[in-house]
């Protein structure tokens, strides 16, 4: 039976028959033609849309949790929070996690998912020890960066398309508490900002809220937040590796697309950097706070209305990061929709087969969607491309396949593998699709 | 020492959430069901994840013969049994085809007494123990898109309210428990309204608050109490009519 499907964003809609899978070897006989693995739908964009989805929700089992030296092997459909339940109170974190845990296993490895410390941990594929793949021949392998490197670098940020990832095991990361020291620095504009990135490129956690909708001497100015894991000394609470759970609040229903205006951001931005009203803030805060700010509020994507939204997450790289930001930070501030959480970041080095981080800042931000607004996406689409940067695929849902063949340079190396594993292409998305990945 | 569960056809859905909510609650827990590989994987999870004893073995809801024996075999007697096995089937193909007609009578109405008459027997002469069984909304009134499974839950439903009456001078409880929806396996292709449908994880959290209060009958979702009271009272000559 076909339902519409649709990820975080809510567009694009497909309509889509969905099967799913509990046990390793009912998923081959039911597997359709031409299908995709689909997780917790917490991506923005379509790489894990198509006719028909696999959903990997049922295959949530963990297999094993080496609490001396920190690994889990788990079954991909997983959900970060579940595993955050299960390792925390055990003394152990995940080495990397995006802003959100609300999103599968699966998903952090088809996303190769990176996080605030990217730049001194790499993105979630440098944890990997080993996975289980099942491929479009049919076979099931498992691969690591040393056995069958191809399929691990193709399946590392591939979304999906060599096949169902099924089982994985990763490297924990050892902390003594659920809580993070928090530093947090205000920026009067972009170039402090950048500056002090630069200055604490040593903190293991750094990332900054930027208002897009100032320009002048404000232009670009910022909350840099930085972060590290508190010692048990410096938590006042009696029971220190405490997961949280409890939802705070849940968006009931879809905004009025009027509801979100140039007016109403600038509002919630000024609000949001006054705020903060020392220059610098030290506080110690739950992890959950300090990963997943809007994981308490459940639904948040309905604030955008019921025509969705797009997240535009680019990175360029560290050479031309500055020129790069302030064109396009300028053409933004000209539109004058600026984003309410508009996000950067210094990434460290990664040069993967088709991992989207770079050296060199990305700037996440979310644009409802209204008229104009693709072709709007379009233009930095260029500017992006022009300054040798590139569009993050998992939050990516309209951009033009020219632009991500001349943004991505294994593209072509990652096309063969796919073709090698996947010869008969049973598993496509909307995303491969568009971006002719196959035919 | 911690109470045991019996589960009888562990490797649903809904049986796997029941026993990671058993397992927060701290109860020990036996598996039961016809696969040892898949009843592995979910024993490691449970142990993984709650740090909850477990054990698994082989159970077959359809071989009435080895109830018995399946039950003295045991390393230990259940202070709980939660009955969740059953077969949806397709009512067309039931029709039909006897062999498809009698798996969903089997499953959920036949295998169920077999293996619960031993427990019940054994509950009753030790005078302690609760006995779980899920049975569904769909026995509450036989619809043409679904009465094979229907009817064979309506009697499961009325076995679990005789034994609950049997077993109530004995101190022993039953209690019957009509999900409703429940976004499994089972109705994967269905596309239920929102409203109705519930997760399993909800089940296993009202089930076991269920246990804890020995409430009687339970609807996973209140809403459906109200459902099946409207359903129940259409006069059957006008309930004949409807396609249902």
């Amino acid at each position: 039976m076909k339902k519409l499907i649709t990820n975080w964003n809510n567009y694009p809609i497909v309509e889509a028959s969905e099967i799913s899978f509990d046990y390793e070897k009912e998923i081959a006989r039911k597997l359709a033609q031409a299908s995709i693995a689909h997780g917790n739908g917490r991506c923005y964009g379509d790489a894990s849309l198509s006719s028909d989805v696999v959903n990997t929700l049922r295959y949530d089992k963990i297999l094993a949790f080496d609490e001396v030296n920190g690994a889990i092997t788990c079954q991909s459909g997983v959900l970060l929070s579940d595993l955050l339940q299960v390792i925390v109170p055990r003394g152990w974190f995940l080495p990397v996690t995006p802003g959100t845990k609300f999103i599968t296993v699966g998903g952090a490895v088809a996303s190769d998912v990176h996080g605030k410390n990217h730049h001194v941990d790499g993105a979630f594929s440098r944890h990997i020890v080993s996975m289980s793949v099942l491929t479009g021949t049919g076979e099931t392998y498992v691969c690591s960066s040393n056995s069958q490197p191809d399929l691990f670098w193709a399946t590392c940020g591939g979304m999906g398309l060599t096949g169902i990832i099924l089982d994985v095991k990763f490297r924990l990361k050892k902390i003594n508490t659920a809580y993070i020291r928090q530093k947090q620095i205000k920026a009067r504009n972009l170039d402090e900002v950048m500056n002090l990135f630069q200055e604490n490129s040593d903190s293991t956690y750094s990332v900054a809220w930027i208002d897009c909708l100032q320009s002048g001497k404000h232009f670009g100015r910022s909350i840099l937040i930085l972060g590290e894991h508190a010692t048990v000394d410096e938590v006042k609470v009696e029971k220190v590796l405490m997961p949280k759970e409890k939802a705070l609040f849940t968006v009931p229903f879809y905004f009025p697309s009027f509801v979100l205006n140039g007016i109403s951001v600038k509002i919630f931005n000024a609000l949001y950097y006054a705020k903060n009203y020392r220059r610098a803030m030290d506080s110690v805060v739950h992890y959950d706070g300090f990963y997943y700010p809007l994981d308490s509020i459940l639904s948040w994507n309905k604030i955008y209305g019921k025509k969705g939204f797009v997240q535009y997450q680019f990175v360029l790289p560290l050479e031309a990061s500055k020129d790069g930001l302030i064109d396009i930070l300028a053409r933004i501030y000209r539109r004058g929709t600026g984003s309410f959480l508009a996000v950067l970041k210094l990434f460290g080095e990664q040069d993967n087969l088709i991992s989207f981080p770079m050296r060199g800042y990305t700037l996440a931000l979310d644009f409802p969607i209204r008229p104009g607004l693709f072709k709007f996406l379009d233009e930095l689409d260029k500017i992006v491309a022009d300054y040798g940067g590139r569009i993050y695929l998992s939050k990516d849902a309209r951009m033009k396949n020219e632009i991500f063949w001349k943004t991505y340079p294994h593209a072509h190396e990652f096309k063969e593998i796919l073709a090698n594993y996947d010869p008969e292409n049973r598993f496509v998305s909307r995303l491969s699709q568009r971006l002719t990945l196959k035919p | 020492m911690e109470e045991n569960v019996l589960i009888l056809g562990a490797t649903s859905d809904m049986a796997v959430a029941i026993a990671r909510q058993l397992a927060i609650e701290g109860y020990s827990i036996t598996l039961a069901g016809r696969s040892t590989e898949r009843l592995s994987v979910i024993e490691g999870d449970l142990r993984v994840r709650h740090q909850a004893m477990v054990s698994s073995v082989y159970f077959d809801a359809l071989d009435f013969e080895s109830h018995e024996q399946f039950y003295t075999n045991l390393s230990e007697r259940p202070d709980i049994v939660i009955c969740v096995f059953g077969f949806l089937g397709d009512q067309i193909e039931a029709q039909n085809n006897w062999a498809h007609c009698q798996q969903i009578i089997n499953s959920n109405y036949t295998g169920a007494v077999s293996a619960l008459n031993v427990i019940a027997n054994d509950f009753e002469r030790r005078k302690k123990g609760m006995i779980v069984g899920i049975s569904s909304v769909a026995g509450e009134r036989g619809r043409q898109s679904n009465y094979i499974y229907g009817s064979a839950k309506a009697g499961f439903t009325a076995y679990l309210s005789g034994l609950r009456n049997r077993l109530y001078h004995h101190g022993v409880h039953v209690l019957t428990v009509k999900p409703g929806f429940v976004k499994t396996k089972m109705i994967e292709d269905l596309n239920t309204p929102a409203l109705l449908t519930t997760s399993p994880k909800i089940v296993g959290k009202k089930i076991s608050r269920a246990i804890v209060k020995r409430k009687d009958t339970i609807y996973v979702l209140p809403i459906w109490s109200l459902i099946m009271l409207v359903i129940k009272t259409i006069p059957e000559s006008i309930f004949k009519k409807l396609r249902l």
